[in-house]
This record gives structure tokens, C-alpha cells and sequence, in this order.
């Protein structure tokens, strides 16, 4: 492999790695710094299971090149629990057995947690519409809309 | 695969002017790398404009607005000045894809990869919009309706890059609307899809631009669908009309998203809802 | 020790209580550990060439070039694997590798195994194959003909007499039923006839089958898989590459779903094939476009319905004949589409013909209650129009028709305790059915059966030192059931549901599960676990009394505490599990219970559907509105997952019915092997999914659990089917109605 340097945040820790320039973020993030969480379902940027943020903006991992991350800000499903604290998503997702399989889990999370970001008391066509770009093949998303509800209303409290 | 995220657009075009290869734009990179996936581009080299300022701003001027062509979907979303005066425009680029998409998509790239089914440019179209094009040498400023020649290719020289979108300025009562089909309610590509830009004078149409996607080998618009609506106040006869005139400009294929007849038929009902709300969003009543 | 698996009516303290799942923080916080997540020390990367053709002769496989590209560690073809010919595991190998001809679009011709997935992809290239194009057939009813191209050339029809002498397409014909259906229908006022036709669709699990494969020269090897039978795959893969069951290790990795579709081996012998070659681990992840060309999608098929009814809604007589095509090789998927066809009802005279038919598409696999969901559209929007014909609201006809205890099925057996009856009766008297329509909406209602399973089944308890309890199962948990095995094995040993850790075991070390499939899960694990727990309360038992210094016979067990029982043992306080389990290594070492069964008396499974449909009569386009399930769980252990499982079924039957398809070109290739035009529900296209669990026991299982995965999905096309038929004021027959199709169907109506 000829690789290139990136430096790059992820989920707050400096990290360094080197890939091929047509590397997609999503194997880089995967195959050189073990962050397993972002699954891949598609790699065409139509599941969403890869779901990321960069620079506080969502996206599909498998819809950017490894080497873009350099100077970026990644957050992954990896970094949303403070600690031993899970996020009221997190939390919420368990409660209301929002996932079976669990494989669509990380990918949702990290969607929610951008909307909720935005939006701290969104309608339930809100969250149908933000999530839309996961799949889930599981639930019919019942569930997973009534967790995103009950996190929302977390939040809310929390403020 | 050679990696390149040059600080200017004269830059990049002359990176690409000078590649042998295959060369892209990295742009939102929702097309792009897609093709990378699924082995229908194989690049030699990629230039991230996502690196040159003048590719990231939204410019009100008194001439129009001038949109960058890395301007993701959600940036413009974000822009309230630019929903109030284009919405059709901006809820055309919104539809492309989820939210994730619109992370990184960008109306340009969405031109430029020509495909008859692209989300954004029967708006545009409708809207006026006009492409600066920028070359290694030279700039020109070209209508949105003259990029794209077919499904994915375009009227761009090797090396030119399109810098920005002009729309004009919004003056008196005017609006724009754009809707498409599709089977689900996100994350499609539209079966068929309908853009329309209206003034109004008096309560009555005082121009009017209408284009559809996906039912030929680029957008088509449709002159004799604006004419239908000229002059009038939506009434169902210039209604349909227009979109019988639509469904007439119609030179759709049958393929995996619809069929000739299906595409035929809905352009005229797209056209004739998208005609009302803008005509709405103008304050036609 | 031989238990006792009758429905004794238990009063539960946990069992039926909505509880967390032991693997959701793994699961939220991305821990958890799927298929492609697993790596290994100096790991291959393979990849696989496959067939661009539908149906072409292998002339001429070249693979020297890409065996002498630096980095390129493995390469197989047909060649490398052991000779099957004539031998059980033929026709699965032949699929995993094409021998000499290829079948279907993406058969896989060659795999290559590399230091990484850039040479990998640079060795596929240097693969040269020659192929000369075959004729070749994707639809059902064209393979039927005379004259169709011949996808193999060695089947001959079975199921008919006289035997057959030339090959055919069809490789089996499956009849059932009773009574004289001639007879019935003279006897009827009503008769309606009509023609369905199905596509086919994909189970979508999101997560691409996926392995990480070892085997050294010493014939010892591991396997980490996705899979909802790690044990299946173990002896499949052992018989294909000719090595010792025991020697080989499958590890079931977390599953991303499967509803069927990871209940069959594809690229896993191929991978341990290559590893075996080149002595190193190999990781193989298919991508979701090999997913879609060559795993194993369900039947589209093609069929013919046919109903009579005197006027007072009883059904004289039913036959059906229905075309299910299995792809390239043979199955039994028609077969099943016959015998769930009528089984719903309780029928004088029935009968219903089944056609296995083979066309050039991939191997079909189950697919959450395969087979099912066609033939109910067929059947039960026939339903519709004989009400309709005779002027009766469609839910009393059912009701009328209903099968119950006694009733002879269609199918052969004859039913104990079902839930039909009650499900329908519960969707009559459903607020669902009161709700106002607006313009342009239609109510539709079906009702759906599934056999379920039960099969061989082995489970573990372990009490450890502290009185918390290990629990070993070895049915992959695809859905939760963790969870309710943990509850169960909680219930019967009387302790708090957290201090059970239950845990899926690798093939060396509990014996055989069979797959997670049939709905068989909960019902035969469950029964094990019963059993299991059970032995283990026994052995504590004797270890009281032991301790007491008593008969066996004067110990009971309440509320997880050995106590002993009568007047004379007053004076001995109970002896609590954690007290017990402390002792062990004094009173006979470690606390163990086991169960080793075959879980026998499934019991069977139905449901009904109500679904609310509006349809956009200027562009087909349609949007659910409403949609509520009800279902017979017989017992709901853990109900946020039976309804999830309810939910999650009714969902994939939304999809199916409305924009789900495989598209197939004039040259016999897959169009639309992507979730961008394989158009599986996004979370906007959908209402939330109301449920109500009814429970009427099983009587074959201590609990009454009856198995609820897969019912679920078999009454949404007709339930949609329909509601837009009611909508669009115009009969829908071909599945999916997707936009165009109603449009097209409108239009027609219109004309007429």
C-alpha cells in the first residue's frame, strides 16, 4: 500500500493514519484505527449505517475519502456516551427496544443526535424525515421513532 | 490515485487540464464516489475544490446571488435569505438524498453529473440560473439549460470547472416551485419531476418558466407550458394546457424507475402542482 | 431424563414483563461485534470474480496471472474445491463456485486472496474468462414452456405421473388438499377466478454477509460468521471442503439481521478454501450489489386462484395452482406456497398445486416465512372479491371460514388450539376498523398462517460461586432473544433477571442447535432452557438436602431457595440459590443443568392485518395511512419484542407489497442491485405500527409459546392489496403496486 498521512479528530483524540487517497473514510476508520461502530451496509451512501459527523455536519463516511479528514472533526457513534454516562439516546434506544438486529443502531444514533442537536423538540414527521437516510430493516422504525421522542423529552428536561 | 485540494479555481482547473488520465472534481463527492464503489470510474486524479473560498460563498448581490460551487445542500438550507427569494431552487437542491447527503452535495455537482434525473437543475432552469465557468485561461458565463448534453455529459472543456451559480435577483411578485415523483417518500432518484418560476402583474402571469426532469436526455424546457400560463390566473383550462404541453415535450425511456407513459402523464401533473404553489408563493390567488 | 413439554398454565413474576436487552449497551455504543468487525493476525482480504452473464458455458478460466501478482497469497476456482458430482452437497457448492457453466448473473466463477483489497482488486482483473453465451429464462411462467431454454439439463419433473423423459424447468409439482373441489363448486352461488402475480424481493438484512476464516495445514480451522446457524454452517462447510465437524470452530459473530437469508452458506467455503490454500486467516465481506446478484432473494411468482361461496358466505371449494421460481437451483418453495395457501380456513373441499420452477437467477433461500406471503396475496384478495361479490363485509366471510380446533387443514394435519378465529374477532371489534377514511382511502384486511418450528435444541446453566448463573445457548439470537431466554432461565430458578448472562456459544462448545429459522428461537431454546433450569434446581435440591441431612424428597424449591418441607424439617431455614451455589465445592463441586432436545409441537401461527391505504389517483403514488397487527404469540415472553418482531414483519411486507422488486433487462442481469432502486421502506414512508399479542397457549410447550417471527410478514400484501384495490376503486394483481402499476391499472379502469 502507498499510503498518505491524515491527521485528523476523532470523537475529540488527535489520530493519525496513512491510506491509499482513494480509501474511503469509512474503511479508514474501520480498518486503520479499529473504530468498528460505523458499520458499513451499502457503501453507497444509501443505508446511512456509516453515519458520521464531520465538522458537526452529518454525513455518510463511505461518501468521503479518508484523505479529506485531515484538519477535520469526526464524531462516531463511538464518542456519544460521556463516560460510563450513556446519552439519553442510548439510553432511550435500550428502553423502548429500538433495535433488534442492532446493526443500523450506530448510524441512527449518530443521525438523531444531529437532529436533537438542532432541533431539541422535533415532530414526529421531523424525525421521520432526518432519519429517512437510515435503513433499518428490523423495527418499521416504530420503536425508533418512539426512542428519539422520549430522548428528545430527556434533553428537554435536562435544560 | 492522485489527491489534490488546490486553494484556487484557476488552480484546479489547470491540475485537471494537465492530468493524461481520468481526471474529477471532488466536490460533495455523492456521485463521485459512488462511481468509485461500484468500479464505474477508476480516477487518476482528484481535486477537492471543497479548499478554495470562492467555492464556499453565498453572495447576495445587487445583481442576484451567487452560489459557490462546494455550497453543500444543508449550508443552503441554512440560508434563509436565499429560501425566501428561490425556494423552489433550494427545496429542488434539498430532495437530493438524505440529510447525510445533504451534508456534502452540492448544486454544481449536481449539474455536472448531468443526469436527466438530477434533483436541482429543472429548478435551476426555471429559475434563470446561470454557470460561471472558469478554464485555465478564461472565465464565461454560461445558462444553467447548456451544461448538460445527455446523461453525463456536459458542454465543459476538459480543465473547466464551474465556479459558481448566478440566480437573479427576485424583483416584484414572483415564485418558484419544484416537485418530483418519487415511489417513496425520500432517498430516490425522481421518476419524473417538474420546475416552474413565475412573475405576476396585476394577479395574472407575467412570465413564466417551466422545465421537467427525467423525461429526456437532459432537462426540457418547456416553452409552450410557459406560454399556456402567461396572461392567466392558474385557471384549470391554462392549467391544463400547460400540462399538456408538458406532456407533449415529454421524450422519455421506459427503465427501472418508469415507464414512458407513466413519466408522460405525471410531467403534466407535477407541472400544473408545482405551477400552483408558486403561483401561491408569488401571492397569486 | 426425559421432561415433560405440556402447557401446565404457570403463573409468571417475570416471564411476559417488558425488560432490557443484556447486549443493548454493546449494541448503542458500537461495541458489539457484527460479521465484518473481526480480524485476525496477518488476515487475506478475498474477493470474488463474478459472472456478467446470465447463463453462459465457462469455455476458457485463466488465473496464472493474477497467481503470480506479487501480494496475491490464494486463488480458487471450481478446480481447487473437492468433486461433489453425484454427492448431496452438489448443487451447494455449485453455487458457491460455478463449475463449468454459470447460472445467473454474479455466480461467483472465481476468488482471489490478497495482502490487501487494492491487489485483490488488481488480481481480479488479471482473472481472464471466456464464456459462451447460453440462452437463457428469469420468468416463471416462461420457463414453463415447452420451448423454454433448459437453466440445468439434468431435471427431470418430479411430483407427476408418468415420469417424465425429457428435462424440464419444473422440477417438482407438489399437491394438497381434500374433498371433491368439482363438487364444490357446483355447490357454489359465487365463483371467482383470478391471476396474481408476485416479484421478487430481498430480505435486506443491512448488514452484507461477512466472515473471517482460518484453517492450517493440521485440518483445524475457525470461522467467525454472521449467520443464523453457525452449527448448519459448520456441517455444510465441513462436508463441502472435506473436513472433520469437530476440528472446525464456527463462531457466531452479532447477526445484522438475516429473516432467512444467512440461514445458507454463500462466500463462507470459499473462504475457508482460500485460507486453507494459503495457510493464513482471510476476510471476506460481500458488497451489498453481490448481495443483492447472488445471496438468496425469495420466489417471484405467478399464480391462479380460484374461489367458490354460496351466498351465505360459505366457501364451497378452493383451488389453487401457483408457479414459485427457486432460482437456479432446486427447492421446495413452491411446495410450501401450496400448503399455506388454504390454511387459514376450514374447507370441505381444497386443493392447491405447487410448481418448483428454475429460471437464471440466484439460488432462492426463506425468506421470514417463505414461501407464505404470495400465496396469501393470491388467496385472500380473492377472499375480497367473493365477498364482495356476495355483498358480506370481508372480515364476517373470514370469520365464517375460519379454521379451528379440528379442522382439518388444508395441508394434512388437523389443528389443536389456534388463533385464527380469535385474531379476525379481534380485528372486527379493532378501533382501526371505526376510523373515518378521507378521499382517495381504502381499508384492506388479511389474514395469514405460518407452520412455525421446533428441532433439535441444546442448552447450558452454569451456577457460578456467587449465585449469579451463566446461560449457554446455541440458537444465534437474532432478535432479542437473549432476553427472553435470560427471563425464562430467571423464572424457573427464581432470581432477579440480571444476574442471568446468557450467551451464545461456538459449536465446540455446546452441542447442536439447529438454525434460527421457522420461528423456532423462543419456542425450542425456551423449552430448553425450562428443562435445563429445571435440572439444575434438581441438583440443588440434593444439594440441600444434603446439607440438611434429609430426604430429596422433603425439599422443595420457591422463590429461588431450597426449603425444606414438613412438620419435622420447622427448624431448618431455607437454603437460598447463592447459599447453595457457595457451597458447591463442598457438597459435589460445580451446579450444572443441561437439556438436549428435539423440540417437537410448534404450534401453529396466524395473524390478521389491517392496513389503511391513500392512493394519489393522478400518480399511483400511495401512502400507508393506518396500519395495526394481531397476532397469536401463544406466550409473549418479552412483549417489546414480539411486537417489535410484529412490527418489523408488517414493515417488510409494506415494502414488498408496494415498491420492493427484483428488475431483470432483456439480457437476463439484475438492474437494481442497490438500495437506491431496491426501494426498502425509509422511516418517512411509514405511520407507527400499532400490535395486539394474543395469547393463546401452545399446548405442546410448558410456557404455550408459539413461535412469532415470521407470520408477521405473510398477510401485508394482501392486506395492502386490498386496501389500494378499495382505494383506487380498481383490483390490484400484481405485486408490488408500485406507482406506475396502479396508475396503469386506473387508467385501464377508466378506459373500460
Amino acid at each position: 500500500m502507498t499510503g498518505t498521512l491524515v491527521n485528523t479528530t476523532v470523537n475529540g483524540d488527535a489520530v493519525q493514519f496513512a491510506c491509499p487517497t482513494d480509501e474511503s473514510l469509512l474503511d479508514s476508520l474501520r480498518d486503520r484505527i479499529g473504530l468498528t461502530g460505523v458499520k458499513e451496509g451499502c457503501g453507497t451512501g444509501d443505508c446511512g449505517a456509516c453515519s458520521i459527523t464531520l465538522d458537526g455536519e452529518l454525513v455518510c463516511s463511505c461518501l468521503v475519502l479518508g484523505v479529506e479528514a485531515n484538519g477535520r472533526e469526526i464524531g462516531t457513534v463511538e464518542g456519544l456516551a460521556d463516560g460510563d454516562k450513556l446519552h439519553p439516546l442510548q439510553d432511550q434506544f435500550i428502553n423502548n427496544a429500538a433495535l433488534q438486529c442492532g446493526i443500523c443502531t450506530p448510524g441512527f444514533l449518530v443521525a438523531a443526535k444531529a437532529l436533537l442537536d438542532k432541533n431539541n423538540n422535533p415532530t414526529e414527521e421531523e424525525i421521520r424525515y432526518a432519519l429517512a437516510g437510515n435503513l433499518c430493516r428490523c423495527t418499521g422504525y416504530d420503536k425508533i421513532v418512539r426512542a428519539v421522542q422520549a430522548a428528545s423529552k430527556d434533553l428537554r428536561k435536562k435544560k | 490515485m492522485r489527491y489534490e485540494a488546490p486553494t484556487t479555481t484557476k488552480e484546479a482547473a489547470s491540475l485537471i487540464a494537465g492530468e493524461k488520465g481520468e481526471a474529477f472534481v471532488l466536490a460533495g463527492g455523492t456521485d463521485l464516489l459512488v462511481r468509485m464503489k461500484t468500479g464505474l470510474s477508476d480516477p487518476d486524479l482528484v481535486v477537492d475544490i471543497k479548499h478554495i473560498p470562492a467555492m464556499q460563498d453565498i453572495k447576495t448581490t445587487d445583481s442576484g446571488t451567487k452560489i459557490g460551487g462546494a455550497v453543500s445542500g444543508s449550508r443552503l438550507n441554512s440560508n434563509k435569505k436565499l429560501k425566501k427569494a428561490w425556494p423552489g431552487v433550494v427545496e429542488a437542491t434539498n430532495l437530493i438524498g438524505s440529510d447525510q447527503i445533504q451534508g456534502r452535495a452540492t448544486m454544481v455537482g449536481n449539474l455536472c453529473n448531468a443526469s436527466p434525473a438530477a434533483d436541482s437543475v429543472p429548478a435551476m432552469i426555471a429559475a434563470g440560473a446561470k454557470a460561471v465557468v472558469v478554464g485555465p485561461t478564461k472565465r464565461r458565463t454560461v445558462p444553467v439549460e447548456k451544461i448538460a448534453t445527455g446523461p453525463g455529459r456536459t458542454s465543459l472543456a476538459k480543465g473547466e470547472i464551474i465556479e459558481s451559480i448566478n440566480l437573479p435577483k427576485r424583483t416584484g411578485k414572483s415564485g418558484d416551485a419544484y416537485l418530483r415523483f418519487i415511489p417513496r417518500t425520500e432517498m430516490d432518484i425522481a421518476v419524473v419531476s417538474a420546475g416552474v418560476n413565475l412573475t405576476l402583474e396585476k394577479g395574472l402571469v407575467k412570465t413564466a418558466r417551466v422545465c421537467l426532469g427525467a423525461v429526456g436526455p437532459t432537462a426540457v424546457l418547456v416553452q409552450k407550458a410557459a406560454k399556456a400560463i402567461i396572461g392567466s390566473k392558474l385557471d384549470e383550462e391554462s392549467l391544463k394546457k400547460m400540462a399538456d404541453a408538458c406532456s407533449a415535450a415529454c421524450n422519455p425511456i421506459s427503465d427501472k424507475r418508469g415507464t414512458v407513459e407513466y413519466r408522460t402523464k405525471v410531467a403534466g401533473v407535477l407541472a400544473k402542482r408545482a405551477a400552483k404553489i408558486a403561483f401561491e408563493r408569488a401571492g397569486g390567488k | 431424563m426425559t421432561h415433560d413439554q405440556s402447557f401446565t398454565n404457570q403463573k409468571f413474576k417475570l416471564v411476559g414483563s417488558r425488560v432490557n436487552r443484556p447486549d443493548g449497551v454493546d449494541k448503542v455504543t458500537g461495541r458489539a461485534k457484527y460479521g465484518a468487525d473481526a480480524a485476525a493476525p496477518g488476515q487475506l482480504v478475498a474477493l470474488f470474480l463474478r459472472s456478467p452473464h446470465a447463463h453462459a458455458k465457462i469455455k476458457k478460466l485463466d488465473t496464472s496471472r493474477a497467481e503470480k501478482l506479487a501480494g496475491v497469497k490464494a486463488v480458487i476456482t471450481s478446480a481447487d474445491l473437492p468433486d461433489h458430482t453425484n454427492g448431496a452437497q452438489l448443487d451447494v457448492l455449485e453455487n458457491c463456485m460455478a463449475r463449468d457453466r454459470v447460472l445467473y448473473d454474479g455466480h461467483a466463477v472465481a476468488a482471489v486472496a490478497a495482502i490487501d483489497r487494492e491487489t485483490a482488486k488488481k488480481a481480479l482483473k488479471l482473472i481472464k474468462v471466456s464464456y459462451e453465451k447460453l440462452p437463457h429464462v428469469t420468468d416463471v411462467d416462461e420457463a414453463m414452456k415447452s420451448d423454454a431454454p433448459l437453466v440445468r439439463e439434468n431435471i427431470f419433473t418430479r411430483g407427476v405421473d408418468p415420469k417424465p423423459t425429457k428435462p424440464s424447468n419444473i422440477c417438482k409439482v407438489s399437491t394438497f388438499g381434500h374433498g371433491d373441489i368439482e363438487a364444490g363448486f357446483n355447490e357454489a352461488d359465487v365463483i371467482i377466478e383470478k391471476s396474481f402475480k408476485t416479484e421478487q424481493t430481498h430480505q435486506g438484512y443491512i448488514e452484507p454477509h461477512a466472515c473471517l476464516a482460518s484453517v492450517g495445514p493440521d485440518g483445524n480451522g475457525e470461522l467467525w460468521v454472521t449467520t443464523q446457524g453457525h452449527y448448519t454452517y459448520r456441517t455444510v462447510c465441513s462436508a463441502l471442503l472435506g473436513m472433520d465437524m469437530a476440528k472446525l470452530k464456527v463462531t457466531s459473530s452479532e447477526i445484522g439481521g438475516g429473516f432467512g437469508g444467512k440461514t445458507h452458506v454463500w462466500i463462507e467455503p470459499i473462504a475457508l478454501a482460500l485460507s486453507r490454500k494459503a495457510n493464513r486467516p482471510v476476510k471476506a465481506v460481500m458488497t451489498r450489489d453481490e448481495v443483492f446478484k447472488a445471496s438468496g432473494p425469495t420466489c417471484s411468482t405467478s399464480m391462479d386462484i380460484k374461489i367458490g361461496a354460496k351466498k351465505d358466505g360459505t366457501i364451497t371449494a378452493g383451488s389453487a395452482h401457483i408457479r414459485y421460481q427457486d432460482g437456479a437451483f432446486r427447492g421446495q418453495w413452491g411446495q410450501l406456497g401450496a400448503m399455506t395457501a388454504f390454511a387459514c380456513y376450514d374447507l370441505k373441499n381444497v386443493q392447491s398445486v405447487g410448481y418448483d420452477v428454475l429460471v437464471n437467477r440466484p439460488k432462492v433461500a426463506a425468506y421470514r416465512a417463505p414461501s407464505a406471503p404470495m400465496a396469501a396475496f393470491g388467496v385472500e384478495s380473492t377472499v375480497d372479491l367473493v365477498a364482495k361479490a356476495i355483498g358480506m363485509d370481508p372480515v364476517a366471510l373470514r370469520i365464517k371460514n375460519a379454521a379451528k380446533e379440528g379442522t382439518r387443514a388444508s395441508y394434512g394435519p388437523t389443528y389443536g388450539p389456534i388463533g385464527i378465529g380469535p385474531t379476525l374477532e379481534a380485528a372486527k371489534n379493532h378501533p382501526h376498523m371505526r376510523a373515518k377514511l378521507k378521499k382517495n382511502q381504502g381499508r384492506g384486511m388479511a389474514c395469514g398462517f405460518w407452520f412455525n418450528f421446533g428441532g433439535q435444541t441444546c442448552s447450558d446453566i452454569n451456577i457460578s460461586a456467587d449465585g449469579t448463573v451463566n446461560l449457554t445457548l446455541g440458537t444465534v439470537d437474532v432478535g432479542g432473544s437473549r432476553a427472553s431466554m435470560s427471563l425464562i432461565c430467571a423464572e424457573e430458578l427464581g432470581i432477579p433477571y440480571d444476574q442471568v448472562k446468557a450467551n451464545i456459544a461456538d459449536t465446540s462448545s455446546l452441542g447442536h442447535n439447529d438454525t434460527t429459522e421457522g420461528s423456532r428461537g423462543t419456542f425450542s431454546s425456551g423449552m430448553a432452557t425450562i428443562f435445563a433450569a429445571r435440572e439444575a434446581i434438581e441438583e440443588m435440591k440434593e444439594r440441600a438436602a444434603q446439607t440438611w441431612d434429609i430426604p430429596v424428597e422433603e425439599v422443595e424449591w420457591v422463590e429461588g431457595e431450597a426449603r425444606a418441607v414438613g412438620k419435622k424439617n420447622d427448624n431448618l431455614p431455607p437454603l437460598t440459590l447463592k447459599e447453595i451455589a457457595g457451597r458447591a465445592a463442598a457438597t459435589g463441586g460445580p451446579i450444572a443443568g443441561h437439556n438436549e432436545v428435539v423440540a417437537d409441537g410448534a404450534g401453529v401461527s396466524f395473524a390478521s392485518h389491517i392496513c389503511d391505504v391513500e392512493v394519489d389517483p393522478e400518480t399511483g403514488g400511495t401512502k400507508i395511512i393506518r396500519y395495526t397487527v394481531i397476532q397469536d404469540a401463544g406466550k409473549a415472553i418479552n412483549p417489546d419484542y414480539v411486537e417489535g418482531q410484529f412490527q418489523g414483519g408488517a414493515a417488510q411486507g409494506i415494502g414488498w407489497a408496494l415498491n420492493e422488486e427484483y428488475i431483470y433487462g432483456d439480457d437476463g442481469r439484475l438492474q437494481n442491485a442497490g438500495f437506491l432502486d431496491y426501494r426498502i421502506p425509509v422511516c418517512s414512508d411509514l405511520p407507527f405500527i400499532d400490535t395486539e399479542i394474543l395469547e393463546i397457549p401452545n399446548p405442546n410447550h410448558p410456557y404455550g409459546i408459539r413461535g412469532v417471527g415470521e407470520t408477521s410478514i405473510v398477510p401485508p400484501l394482501a392486506a395492502i392489496g386490498n386496501a389500494v384495490s378499495n382505494a383506487a376503486g380498481v383490483r390490484m394483481t400484481h405485486v408490488p403496486m408500485s406507482p406506475p402499476r396502479i396508475l396503469k391499472a386506473i387508467e385501464e379502469a377508466a378506459e373500460a
